[in-house]
């Protein structure tokens, strides 16, 4: 066969491998790397294959230079992808599980986000009248009308000041976010220029230690507790709403309605009635939608930055890779000729420097997954978030991130090795043979 | 250069190899290139000679809290400022939400404190006559294709019209735009006049976000802001004066550190890279082992063999680099021309050029250091037997 049509079915090979690796499931991986495995051990190709693989794998330790290139090449392209994929998941996890579909949020319409809206006090009045929400032991409805307002501390990595968000509360505010608790000091004295703070944002500010005070509205604050909620709001400061009110001079007017509905089908309802009433002119949306909205420009910029830099590190690595393997099955070519004069077929030494270039490329996978993975899992970062202050979020190094670093490496390994491995089966035996 | 010949020949002896490596190169420096425009775009603004003397005064307690209009005479009176502007964030967006724009209301003499910013006197005197007037930089003109004398409807996502309306349609009357490459991020904005705004806005009129003033001497710059933050002292909007400079290092800080995150890509990459090359050098120069023997046989001496086998690594970065530079530079071309002048995006300018051809060099030398150097101790008579 001419050597174009094998070069093309060497690129057709590849690509059907990379393919495969993308949307195969980890289940039906497994189940072709036993296969693989039952292969080598109980056929007679098999068999030849593994002897011939022992051979090149005995003598790595004679080219470790050329070997790590491979392994470090990979590892570079398995972590660099983790980490950034690990910060995207991170500040998408944080947005999205401050949501849920049972609680709504409502805005003057045509605002994105709760620092552009404004609600007056006949909305908010208003909103909790809806019959969809939900009402409290007491009998009151479960509506929040808040305020949000923007003060700025130094960062305690930088020293540098940062937007920190600030959000007034009304007694409401509790059953609507059951989950927060008060993990230092105490809640804030309704009326009293006291605040709570989120457990990241006292990580990451100065002056939020508790009995600290801050100056908001030029008034001074005093902090009497910390509270965990598990999301987003870790990273806000919270007091009482008509006490930020008077120090901003807002009035009565508030920026949003957060309401709990007595269930998530009761939110179509819940939006077409507002939506609709000529007092309003406000929008809906469920919570969830809110945050994840949110989350979706940045997560998605990393998301592609990670691929695009992923990508031209691969095909660096990839070349490498190629060389090692080309060089290396240079070396070999007497050795791989003489086994080809004595009877082995071409699959065992094109399997050999296949599973060779894969086990490097695993073991490249599986430190950059690593590396990444220790130094990144937990990791804090903060960024401006919709409401123009930061938002304290973690690294989540995820075992599916992990999994698909560990795909990544081996598609890399694929094609690095399957040029290599063709060129040494494919080689007329008398002239491997004559080879010095 | 007489041996340029030599080293060229000597540098594809073995051509897949070369290849396969300068591919490699290409991949690093592309990288290279497109994360150093991205963190060019997000250091270099404000980082010029006319910023130097330029500050921002704007609310203590945060950039969206708003000043009144009164501070402007106060501000003017304080010995030092040659000169003092206003401005009020819009932001807002163009047909559809992902198209956010950077839009503020600016005084009339605004442009006169962004001598950068090249704007024709006649699109200026019109902006002050058109009371919907509109100016915009020509990296965002271009990419929403607008045109001098079109109506432009944007969207409000603060600040609604008198009549509860969110749309507000303005007159592009100027287009103006920046000279300096580092600098084309800022030809993302839209200006338009503060009268308007403060006329036609239903709340949040009558105040100023924040104040740009120059100081007629750069060394009197800290003195100023303390005057400045002075005259506010203990009222209910407490000021912070600093340098453009120190405002956009902040502002810039609170979206990431972007310096860490690419600092760590830019690490990974070049120690691969550096591994990589270091392997090809020592293989090129371990089967020439022979051939480097009869150049000294000949009489080429020790250092003269030194200096090939360098040479011939820095031109294999060299070879690479500059292709993968220039490829990112067509990249970062396109990206900005698809995406529009708001992505964070420089183009592959001088700057660049010059830090990308220091690495090809530096990386070259470390890499040739080994093998040049086990070409230069080699002993003729055991490299010709083959010992």
């Amino acid at each position: 066969m001419p050597k174009f049509v094998w070069s093309l079915l060497t690129l057709l090979i590849a690509a059907a491998f990379v393919a495969l690796l993308v949307w195969l499931p980890w289940w039906a991986a497994a189940v072709a790397a036993a296969l693989l495995v039952a292969w080598l051990l109980l056929t007679r190709t098999g068999r030849q294959a593994w002897s011939v693989t022992r051979l090149g794998i005995a003598t790595v330790p004679q080219r470790l230079g050329a070997a790590s290139v491979v392994v470090v090449g990979i590892a570079g392209v398995v972590g660099v992808l983790v980490a950034l994929f690990a910060m995207a998941q991170g500040f998408q996890s944080t947005l999205i599980e401050t949501g849920s579909d049972d609680t709504a949020i409502v805005l003057r319409g045509g605002s994105q986000t709760e620092l552009n809206s404004v609600l007056n006090h006949d909305a908010t009045v208003g909103i909790g009248d809806e019959p969809q929400v939900m009402h409290d032991a007491q009998g009151r409805p479960i509506a929040s009308p808040e305020l949000v307002v923007v003060a700025s501390l130094p960062k305690v990595s930088s020293g540098l000041d940062a937007n920190v968000e600030v959000r007034g509360i009304g007694q409401e505010a509790w059953p609507l976010r059951s989950r927060v608790r008060i993990i230092a000091g105490r809640r804030f004295t309704p009326g009293l220029r006291e605040l709570i703070v989120g457990k990241r944002a006292a990580k990451e500010f100065e002056h939020t230690a508790i009995g600290a005070k801050v100056s908001l509205g030029g008034q001074p604050w005093t902090v009497v507790g910390e509270f965990d909620s598990g999301d987003e709001h870790d990273s806000e400061l919270w007091a009482d709403a008509d006490v930020v009110a008077s120090a901003y001079r807002r009035g009565d007017s508030r920026n949003s309605v957060t309401v709990r509905l007595k269930s998530p089908s009761q939110f179509a309802a819940f939006k077409a009635a507002l939506t609709t009433d000529p007092r309003f002119k406000v929008d809906a949306s469920t919570t969830r939608d809110y945050y994840s909205k949110q989350s979706e420009g940045l997560t998605r910029l990393i998301r592609i930055l990670g691929t695009t830099v992923a990508i031209i590190m691969a095909i660096g690595a990839i070349f490498g890779a190629l060389n090692t393997m080309y060089a290396a099955v240079a070396t070999r070519t007497r050795e791989i000729a003489t086994l080809r004069a004595i009877g082995f077929r071409g699959a065992p030494v094109v399997v050999s420097v296949l599973i060779e270039t894969l086990l490097l490329a695993i073991a490249g996978g599986v430190i950059g997954a690593g590396l990444a993975w220790a130094i990144f899992d937990h990791y804090t970062a903060s960024t401006l978030g919709a409401n123009f202050s930061q938002v304290v979020f973690e690294f989540r190094v995820t075992p599916a991130l992990l999994a698909s670093g560990l795909k990544w490496a081996l598609a890399i390994g694929f094609v690095g090795g399957l040029f290599p491995a063709m060129r040494a089966a494919l080689m007329p035996v008398t002239d491997g043979l004559r080879e010095l | 250069m007489k041996y340029l010949h030599l080293i060229w020949s000597a540098l594809f002896r073995r051509k897949t190899r070369t290849l396969f490596t300068i591919v490699s190169v290409i991949a690093a420096f592309l990288l290279f290139g497109l994360l150093n425009s991205v963190r060019d775009a997000f250091t270099s603004a404000g980082h010029n000679v006319a910023g130097a003397s330029r500050m921002i005064t704007m609310s203590k307690e945060s950039f969206v809290v708003s000043l009144p209009t009164s501070l402007l005479m106060r501000i003017q009176a304080v010995p030092g400022v040659s000169a003092v502007t206003y401005a009020s964030w819009f932001g807002g967006y163009y047909q559809e939400p992902k198209n956010q724009l950077v839009a503020e209301a600016v005084a009339p003499n605004y442009f006169d404190l962004y001598p950068e910013w090249v704007l024709p006197a006649a699109q200026l005197q019109a902006f002050h006559r058109t009371r919907t007037g509109v100016v915009v930089g020509q990296s965002l003109a271009e990419h929403y294709h607008w045109k001098l004398g079109d109506k432009i409807p944007l969207q409000a996502t603060i600040f609604p019209q008198k009549d509860g309306s969110n749309v507000w349609t303005f007159d592009l009357v100027g287009i103006y735009h920046v000279n300096d490459p580092r600098l084309k991020g800022e030809e993302g904005a839209l200006f338009f006049n503060w009268d308007y705004f403060d006329q036609a806005t239903q709340f949040g009129g009558g105040k100023a976000g924040w104040y740009v003033l120059r100081v007629a001497q750069p060394k009197d710059a800290d003195r100023v802001a303390r005057a400045i933050d002075t005259l506010s002292a203990n009222s209910d909007h407490e000021t912070k004066t600093q340098s453009e400079d120190a405002f956009q290092t902040s502002f810039v800080s609170q979206f990431a550190d972007i310096g860490l995150i690419v600092g760590s890509i830019m690490g990974a990459v070049f120690f691969t890279l550096i591994l990589l090359t270091g392997n090809t050098m020592a293989q090129a120069v371990r089967e020439r082992i022979p051939e480097l023997a009869i150049l000294k046989t000949i009489g080429f001496s020790n250092r003269s063999v030194l200096a090939l086998v360098l040479a011939e690594s820095v031109l294999l970065l060299a070879l690479g680099g500059a292709i993968g530079l220039l490829i990112s530079g067509a990249v970062v071309s396109g990206i900005r021309a698809k995406l529009g002048p708001q992505f964070p995006m420089l183009p592959v300018g001088g700057d660049a050029w010059a830090e990308g051809i220091a690495l090809m060099v530096i990386i070259g030398l470390v890499v040739g250091a080994l093998p040049a150097r086990r070409g230069m101790k080699l002993r003729i008579i055991d490299a010709l037997s083959g010992r």
